[in-house]
């Protein structure tokens, strides 16, 4: 909406200015876990504000995996459940038969989706299941202290890779997204990134599609989310989200992959 | 009414057992001796409308009843000895999650990937728990097929009532064997209602609600788990089954459970025609184990034979249970093995009776 | 024009509002809050258009936007 310049005062104009951005109603109002500058918190905060715009609270049951995320359930206003990890995908399979009229939605690290969670979410995936998957890539194991995961880029230095993943000794960086976009059972993927204000609205319209995906009773959906792990990066959050955009995007491009 | 008899394996009863018992979701992965289970699932589940899935792994199998019971739905999973070995985590979460679940093994030939022959090898991993954690299941073992039906019908009402997953311990050779079923299995039989206030369906009306086995707080596992023993301590006083033979005048008993323990009648019926006084135990609920009436049955007999498809594990319970009262021998086979009667007289005879 | 709250206490100083702050409106303190951090506070004057950039960046919601 255009706002009309009137010649305001140093102090706000006459007209008392409407709150326009505050925590969404899906969202519990408690301090979060995450360490400084972490993209979960963020990553949350758009989830529960698609939840809320769509209207889904009371319809809504999330799945949280193990990891950083595994406290999830603290910071969200809907019924939530915790898998044991990597079988997220599939706890969410056994919920969305039984309550197709739910939405059902999982969150996963990269450690519990791409790692030990590699069967659930490609079978998953290719029997397409009308649920929705965030996936939120941050290249380490966080919870259990920076160790390699299966998404960490090569000479990325770790806990498990000291010197830099090499590729002979650690195997490549994993591309799930590209992998995902090849069943017949998905229908969108697209991967985003919450390293500044624009990608972090593009995640939130991503996020959105998804959803809506499964509102509509379309299929499989899956946005993959890059986020910072300032702690295991060994960095500050502002050069974490400009690693993003210097590196780890240069590995895992963003944008619709299909769908 | 004349009563009609259908010829079914022991794998399908327990499929109809649970189909009667309203199982709404099957998830389940090949692997023989109870393949049969998951085709009669495949066909009957999709004639009932309810779900039933082949999942990639054992693993994902358990997770998948996990979703499905968190989400207020009576849900199964079967498979044999090296499958459970991998439900395992599954099963200590549903325990910790306080889930209701329904685990049917058909034991196989181990340990490793052993053979597909009979066996009861699998008992201390379902009665001690294969999973983390203080926990335990209750453990039904039926001896025929009509009973298998019973049995897992009755697991879902022990799942549902003490919210906590129930293990079907069957063995290759009651799941293939077919026996006949009277006709009343078509009945369809009273379903008992549990209400289910603490699935999670949606918060609609209500506060969220959570389902979780992760408890960081100060204390807080320590008193979920004070909580879990005082319900497993109800389930120890109020559960317990076991079928007994002659144990009034019996001089000597003879404890198995299964498809052994009808081995073992033949050799208890055969004895007491020779006015032996032999006896028999049988227990039907693994745990919670028969230890009382073994215990008072010690105290006043010569001595117990336990008989078992392995190296004697039901075998270490019978001697807590037993307390030194008298004395306890074993005869078992390993390996897929099969006691035969003659091997169980060959036993007693070395033992003067 | 339009202005921002900041919940100080919550702020965990990772400073993601600030350098993504078009106009440069957000500061650090110099004092530390209840977390021992340096949290950030608001230059409030009539460059803010509301656009929530930074409430956007914020991983721990610190950041009400009126506009």
């Amino acid at each position: 909406m255009k706002i009309t310049n009137k010649t305001s005062s140093t102090n706000q104009t006459s007209k008392a200015l409407r709150k326009v951005f505050s925590l969404p109603a899906s969202m519990r109002d408690v301090a979060m876990h995450y360490c400084s500058g972490c993209g979960h918190g963020i990553i949350h905060r758009l989830i529960c504000e698609v939840i809320d715009e769509l209207e889904i609270r009371e319809k809504t049951i999330g799945v949280a995996p193990v990891g950083c995320a595994v406290l999830a359930y603290d910071y969200w206003n809907f019924d939530t459940t915790e898998a044991s990890h990597g079988r997220p995908p599939a706890v969410a399979t056994g919920i969305k038969r039984i309550l197709p009229e739910r939405i059902v939605f999982t969150y996963q690290g990269d450690g519990d989706l791409a790692a030990i969670g590699t069967a659930e979410i490609i079978h998953t995936a290719n029997r397409g299941e009308n649920i929705t998957v965030i996936f939120v890539n941050n290249a380490v194991y966080g919870m259990t202290g920076g160790q390699m995961a299966p998404t960490t880029i090569l000479g990325q230095k770790t806990e498990t890779t000291p010197w830099g993943r090499d590729a002979q000794r650690d195997g490549f960086p994993l591309k799930i997204s590209e992998m995902l976009a090849l069943l017949s059972g998905v229908v969108y993927v697209e991967r985003t990134a919450v390293n500044n204000a624009k990608n972090v609205l593009l995640t939130k319209k991503a996020i959105k599609k998804a959803f809506l995906n499964q509102i509509e009773n379309k299929g499989f959906s899956l946005v993959e989310i890059l986020s910072p792990c300032p702690t295991y990066w060994r960095m500050s959050p502002v050069e974490a989200v400009k690693w993003i955009e210097t590196e780890m995007v240069k590995y895992y491009p963003l944008g619709v992959i299909k769908g | 009414m004349m009563r009609e008899k259908i010829l079914m394996c022991g794998n399908e009863a327990i499929g109809e057992g649970a189909i009667q018992a309203n199982c709404q979701f099957y998830a389940g992965y090949p692997i023989t001796p109870q393949n049969e289970l998951t085709a009669y699932m495949a066909r009957r589940m999709y004639e009932e409308g309810r779900v039933f899935i082949q999942s990639e792994s054992e693993i994902s199998a358990i997770n998948m009843v996990f979703g499905a019971s968190l989400a207020g739905a009576r849900a199964m999973t079967s498979s044999s000895s090296p499958g459970i070995s991998l439900k395992q985590e599954g099963i200590s979460y549903l325990v910790g999650c306080e889930l209701p679940a329904v685990i049917v093994n058909i034991m196989r030939g181990g340990p490793g990937l052993g053979n597909i022959a009979p066996s009861q090898a699998d008992y201390f991993q379902a009665v001690k728990g294969g999973g983390h954690g203080d926990y335990k299941t209750i453990v039904l073992a039926p001896s025929s097929v009509e009973e298998a039906f019973n049995l897992t019908r009755l697991s879902f009402d022990l799942a549902d009532h003490y919210r906590n997953p129930v293990i079907i311990l069957g063995d290759g050779l009651l799941g293939q064997m077919m026996e006949p079923l009277p006709q009343i299995l078509n009945s369809k039989l009273k379903i008992q209602n549990y209400p289910k206030d603490w699935a999670l369906t949606g918060c609609l009306g209500r506060k969220p609600r959570i389902i979780r086995s992760l408890l960081l707080g100060e204390g807080e596992l320590e008193r979920h788990n004070q909580k879990l023993q005082e319900k497993f301590k109800s389930i120890s006083e109020k559960e317990v089954r076991f079928e007994r033979l002659y144990l009034e005048d019996a001089e000597f008993v003879l404890i198995a459970y299964g498809t052994v323990s009808r081995i073992c009648k033949a050799v208890v019926n055969n004895l007491r025609g020779k006015n032996k006084k032999i006896g028999l135990i049988r227990p039907i609920t693994l745990w919670p184990f028969p230890e009382k009436i073994i215990r008072e049955t010690a105290e006043k007999i010569e001595g117990i034979l336990v008989v078992e498809m392995s190296a004697g594990q039901m075998l270490e319970d019978v001697k807590l249970a037993v307390e030194g009262k008298c004395p306890v021998y074993f005869c078992g086979r390993m390996g897929g093995g099969i006691p035969t009667e003659e091997e169980i007289y060959e036993k007693l005879s070395q033992m003067l009776i | 024009m339009a202005y921002i709250k900041i919940d100080k206490e919550k702020c965990k100083g990772c400073l993601l509002c600030m350098t993504n702050c078009p106009k440069g409106l957000i500061i650090q303190d110099e004092e530390i809050n209840i977390k021992g951090v340096r949290a950030v506070s608001f230059k409030n004057n009539s460059e803010c258009t509301g656009c929530a950039f930074c409430a956007l960046m914020c991983p721990d919601v610190c950041i009400e936007v009126y506009k």
